[in-house]
């Protein structure tokens, strides 16, 4: 409402209508709840911080932890990561290149590069579960002490891992697993690991060859490798077999190493997930026309906001959870 | 909305024709970025490992500058901040900054006074 004299269009500052930002409101929103977004993964990954900065010299060595490639056997650290991150970058700019033919508004074009987006992400997702399930299942197998910590055990002639399976010796026990199904006043129970710890144990102190890794962190960066008559006294203090990884204890070390990366890892996979359903909503209304019947194409630029986003935050969880 | 590109990168050293030609030229440079830090990361150099800077290894501060340029590069090309209003561009990017900056700073040194108490205290927790 203009209501007062004025003497020019300069004056008209206070008027309303002015853009000083100029972006719509709708962009103005996704940026807003992109900050808000980055301020929470920043939450995760400080705690992250925290955690490791807090036990520096035991933390878990990511490289040791992420060696797996799908169809592949062997050690291939971080190979498979670098592989999501690319993929990831690739799909964002298949994004980036849909908005820039929505600004031109070729609607075929906008078609493809949204489907490849689509693909794109959709790969990254089924990769990061097959990472979840590895790391899950877990390779070698532990023992965990009373205090927690972890004994990774290693071949004392070639330094390799050795897994549980390789020595640890069948022993007549009865191990049965017990179920809820066969006991009538069964309730729960914990489930028994492929080897019981006086297996292991015996297998250990039988074969010569193998040796016990501490989780503590040597100035040359490795983890510590203990003396056979170390490791036989090490041996007693192990209370637990653990194989794989739950939010409570894992073969990999610190417990919270697991719990983290389920959190970040997880959480950044929901926002993928859920980047790839908007986009296929987008992708199916830009199918239909809705965007041809509007006139532009903005909403493919206020999703490819959110997609950019989402791979921003993995370029971070990539530096700070696999490198660093 | 205005829809012009400024289409060089580097300060103006690489100039592209188009937007789309300026897309595919940051998606290489983003490509070499994450080949180094994979290739770092794999071989680990011992010159950066045993030396450090402001009490982080050299490779580290390699990994988080690398990790700095590419998330530079993302948010200005590909999320378009380059053709935003400054105003705009500056409240996105110094509002995090600043509260990120400040929380990983008191968290980390929290973290490492919890760490010495570990260390030095007549705490035993690894056993």
């Amino acid at each position: 409402m203009d209501s007062t004299v004025t003497t020019g269009a300069d004056e008209n500052i206070w008027g309303g209508g002015n853009r000083p930002l100029a972006a719509s409101y709708g962009k103005l929103m996704m940026w807003f709840f992109l900050v808000s977004d980055a301020l929470t993964f920043s939450g995760f990954l400080a705690s992250y911080g925290f955690s490791r900065f807090k036990f520096i010299e035991t933390w878990p060595i990511a490289d040791e932890v992420f060696t797996h490639v799908p169809f592949f056997h062997g050690n291939f650290p971080m190979y498979y990561v670098a592989f999501m991150t690319f993929i990831l970058i690739m799909s964002s700019v298949t994004m980036v290149l849909a908005v820039d033919a929505g600004h031109r508004l070729q609607k075929t074009k906008v078609i493809w590069y949204m489907f490849l987006t689509i693909i794109g992400g959709a790969i990254f997702v089924g990769s990061q579960a097959w990472e979840w399930a590895t790391f899950i299942r877990g390779d070698y197998g532990a023992l965990e002490t009373n205090g927690g910590r972890i004994l990774q055990f290693v071949k004392a002639d070639s330094g390799e891992r050795a897994a549980l399976a390789d020595f640890a010796k069948i022993l007549e026990e009865d191990r049965v697993g017990h179920e809820k199904k066969n006991g009538v006043w069964f309730y729960q129970g914990e489930a028994l690991p492929s080897y019981s710890l006086n297996e292991v144990t015996e297998g250990f102190k039988s074969n010569p060859n193998i040796l016990i890794r501490t989780e503590t962190i040597t100035a040359e960066g490795e983890k510590t490798l203990l003396t056979r008559e170390e490791s036989l006294k090490k041996i007693k203090d192990g209370a637990l077999v653990v194989e794989g990884a739950n939010l409570v204890r894992n073969e990999y070390g610190s417990r919270l190493f697991a719990d983290f990366f389920f959190f970040i890892t997880g959480f950044h996979g929901f926002h993928v997930f859920s980047g790839v359903l908007i986009n296929i909503i987008i992708f199916f209304n830009v199918i239909i026309g809705t965007y041809e019947r509007r006139g532009h194409y903005e909403m493919v630029e206020k999703v490819g906001l959110y997609w950019h986003f989402v791979d921003l935050v993995w370029v971070f969880v990539f530096t700070f959870f696999y490198l660093v | 909305m205005a829809h012009e590109h400024k289409l060089e990168i580097f300060r103006g050293l690489l100039k592209f024709k188009s937007n789309t030609q300026k897309i595919w030229g940051v998606l290489v440079f983003l490509t070499i970025v994450t080949a180094v830090e994979v290739a770092l990361g794999i071989t680990k150099p011992a010159v950066m490992t045993q030396n450090s800077f402001l009490g982080m290894k050299i490779l580290n501060w390699i990994f988080i500058i690398l990790t700095l340029v590419k998330a530079y590069y993302i948010a200005w090309d590909f999320m378009h901040l380059r053709d935003e209003r400054s105003s705009l561009r500056r409240a996105i990017v110094w509002t995090p900054i600043f509260l990120v900056a400040y929380l990983v700073f008191i968290l980390l040194f929290e973290a490492d006074y919890i760490y010495n108490v570990f260390k030095d205290g007549f705490v035993q927790w690894n056993f």
